[in-house]
């Protein structure tokens, strides 16, 4: 499903640059759930936002489900992110003024699905996960754990390739985060690929497959025997 | 680009902080108010002065004789000469684009001596020689009979048309006028006609008391032979009087044995060249007008670009999330770019709507308290709203051009960043 080779990645901090990403080499199969871990300054955010199109790396080579990514223009970007890639953000990153529906249903608004349509598939994905009732709601009226399930609703609306996680536990309780990881697991189990970025080894543990970034570079990939979530409560 | 969802958000983003709205469009709403009231205060003074000029034929030159200041093939200089019928004649066959050439005596004047006897009244007035074309150079409405035609002319008949100024001083009211006689310096003629001119200065009264009869029994009647005392020559539409005006002059000199420098024998009036004149300046007028009101609505557009700005800085995370979710950024500057146009023509259509309103007054308060000198009825035309709301548009995409252009310049992983 993803196919990185060699990718480098440096940013300019006034005279002097900083080289971020030294020469990831690293693929992803169609159904992994995969965490990315690493200390903060990694660069472990870095290769996600690459991942995502967020960003472009300086030299190397990255294809999606077979599309290779370079020169991207915004427009094209824009539309690659809104077919290929579902995000879940650290801070959740739902829009204030719209409603959970709403906010679910943006994605599919780009994909210039009908109003009734987009709804209607916003209200089936707010119910798997769990948040049916809560549709007209206002992401202020909704929980730290509510507002990152609306998030994984609205990144799966779009029926992504990959859903790529930023810390999606790191602003919640472990309680709550237990209650997002069993989502995340459940959305993997039907098939979806999934990248975390995380630095929790809890979180690290519940997914398929652990990558350990250090200084730019990978020093360790593995295979895990996954831990399910639902174990854990109660 | 006109879908609901679009409004939708649009509404949401301007409704979400109103004082500030309210405060934005306000700028506009005030910028274009004074143009549309400038405007209308120019086109009022237009109207008023406008009406000064009257119905005349404003492509038209008046024409007068006066004494010679060079000797000429034998002739003293100072010498009194008047125009003669011939004149009349060659004007008509060499200079073209004339439309009416109008050769004219006249009797008495301002403050003349009492001419015009009836019976026991006695009054002074204007009394022209005239031919019917007159009517056209200098309109009026025949309110009773009818003017002067070519057989008058032909046959010398002792007729006259009088206005309804005379009217009033000589007979009683309610008399019936036509069929009755007026004595002009002792000689007797029979009015056959009234009329009103259609003026609304000083000299509106002045313009009621004229009479008006055949040029040829005037020549006959007051011993003038062939003379003519002044003339009023029309152009066709198209040429101006102006540029045939030396022309003209310079036949009658030749005619009349005039040096050909001769610059004051020959005194001339040219009503077109002060019509122009006044119309260029109407047309600075406007100019100002339109120049002041476009400065007080850019500084108004400046405010909404300003607050445009500013509600992008603000929802610059807003706009990351939009594009890591896939919205292209020609659709994210198309949004702003609709936010700012919306603004600007909602509140420019206020500011139209506040200014006729503010015209409506004027005219009401005008029509009640009675014509003001130099003004009269103030207005804007639709065109000038087109071209105000045309204004708009084009400002509204200027305001939200730089904007814009700021929000899709920032890349999604910074605008994710912001806090």
């Amino acid at each position: 499903m993803i196919e990185i080779k060699n990718l480098h990645k440096s940013y300019k901090m006034g005279s002097n640059s900083l080289h971020v990403l030294k020469g990831i080499n690293f693929s992803v199969e169609e159904g992994e759930l995969v965490a990315i871990m690493g200390s903060s300054g990694s660069g472990k955010s870095t290769l996600l936002n690459i991942l995502g199109m967020l960003d472009e790396a300086d030299s190397g080579e990255y294809t999606l489900d077979g599309v290779p990514i370079k020169n991207l223009n915004e427009t094209k970007a824009a539309n690659y992110r809104n077919k290929f890639l579902g995000f879940v953000f650290q801070s959740f990153n739902l829009i204030n003024y719209k409603t959970a529906m709403e906010n679910v249903a943006l994605p599919l608004y780009y994909q210039r699905v009908a109003r009734k349509e987009r709804e209607k598939k916003a209200l089936m994905y707010l119910e798997r996960v769990g948040l049916k009732e809560w549709a007209t709601h206002l992401p202020s009226e909704l929980s730290g754990g509510q507002k990152q399930r609306v998030a994984i609703a609205r990144a799966m609306a779009a029926e992504p390739k990959v859903l790529l996680a930023d810390e999606p536990t790191g602003a919640l309780d472990s309680k709550t985060s237990l209650e997002v990881m069993e989502l995340i697991q459940k959305i993997n189990d039907d098939g979806n690929t999934i990248l975390i970025v995380t630095h929790e080894a809890d979180i690290a543990q519940m997914c398929k497959r652990i990558v350990h970034l250090k200084d730019g570079v990978i020093v360790e990939d593995k295979k895990v025997k996954q831990v399910r979530a639902s174990s854990y409560v109660q | 680009m006109f879908n609901k969802d679009r409004w939708k958000e649009i509404i949401e983003v301007l409704t979400g902080n109103w004082f500030r709205t309210v405060l934005t469009a306000f700028g506009v709403f005030w910028g274009i108010l004074i143009l549309i009231i400038l405007l209308a205060a120019g086109k009022g003074l237009e109207n008023g002065i406008k009406a000064d000029f009257g119905d005349i034929a404003t492509n038209t030159m008046f024409m007068w004789s006066r004494n010679t200041t060079k000797e000429y093939q034998g002739l003293p200089k100072g010498r009194s000469y008047n125009f003669k019928l011939e004149d009349v004649e060659s004007i008509n066959q060499e200079v073209p684009n004339l439309r009416f050439i109008s050769p004219r005596n006249q009797l008495g004047g301002f403050r003349g001596a009492n001419n015009v006897v009836r019976g026991l009244h006695t009054g002074a007035f204007n009394v022209y020689g005239d031919f019917p074309e007159i009517i056209n150079q200098d309109p009026m409405t025949i309110t009773s009979g009818r003017f002067i035609n070519q057989s008058d002319i032909n046959e010398k008949r002792k007729i006259a048309i009088i206005g309804e100024g005379v009217r009033s001083e000589l007979y009683e009211k309610g008399e019936e006028v036509i069929g009755t006689y007026l004595k002009i310096q002792g000689v007797n003629f029979m009015v056959i006609g009234t009329y009103k001119k259609k003026t609304n200065d000083g000299d509106g009264e002045e313009g009621q008391k004229q009479i008006f009869v055949p040029f040829t029994a005037f020549s006959q009647a007051f011993n003038r032979g062939n003379d003519v005392g002044w003339m009023a020559i029309t152009a066709n539409d198209g040429t101006s009087i102006t540029s045939v005006k030396e022309k003209i002059v310079s036949v009658v000199k030749r005619n009349r044995k005039i040096h050909p420098d001769d610059q004051r024998a020959v005194g001339y009036f040219d009503l077109y060249e002060q019509y122009n004149r006044v119309e260029s300046l109407f047309g600075a007028m406007r100019f100002i007008a339109y120049f002041v009101g476009i400065l007080v609505l850019l500084s108004g557009i400046i405010g909404v670009s300003n607050i445009m700005l500013i509600v992008v800085k603000e929802r610059t995370k807003e706009i990351g999330i939009r594009r890591a979710l896939g919205e292209p950024p020609a659709s994210i500057r198309g949004q702003i770019l609709l936010e700012s146009i919306f603004l600007t023509i909602i509140s420019g259509m206020l500011g139209i709507v506040f200014g006729a309103l503010f015209i409506f007054g004027i005219n009401a308060l005008l029509d009640s308290a009675g014509p003001v000198d130099m003004f009269m009825n103030p207005s804007v035309s639709l065109g000038v709203v087109v071209g105000a709301l045309f204004i708009l548009v084009v400002s509204g995409l200027l305001a939200g051009f730089i904007p814009a252009q700021s929000a899709i310049k920032v890349r999604p992983i910074e605008a994710l960043r912001t806090e």
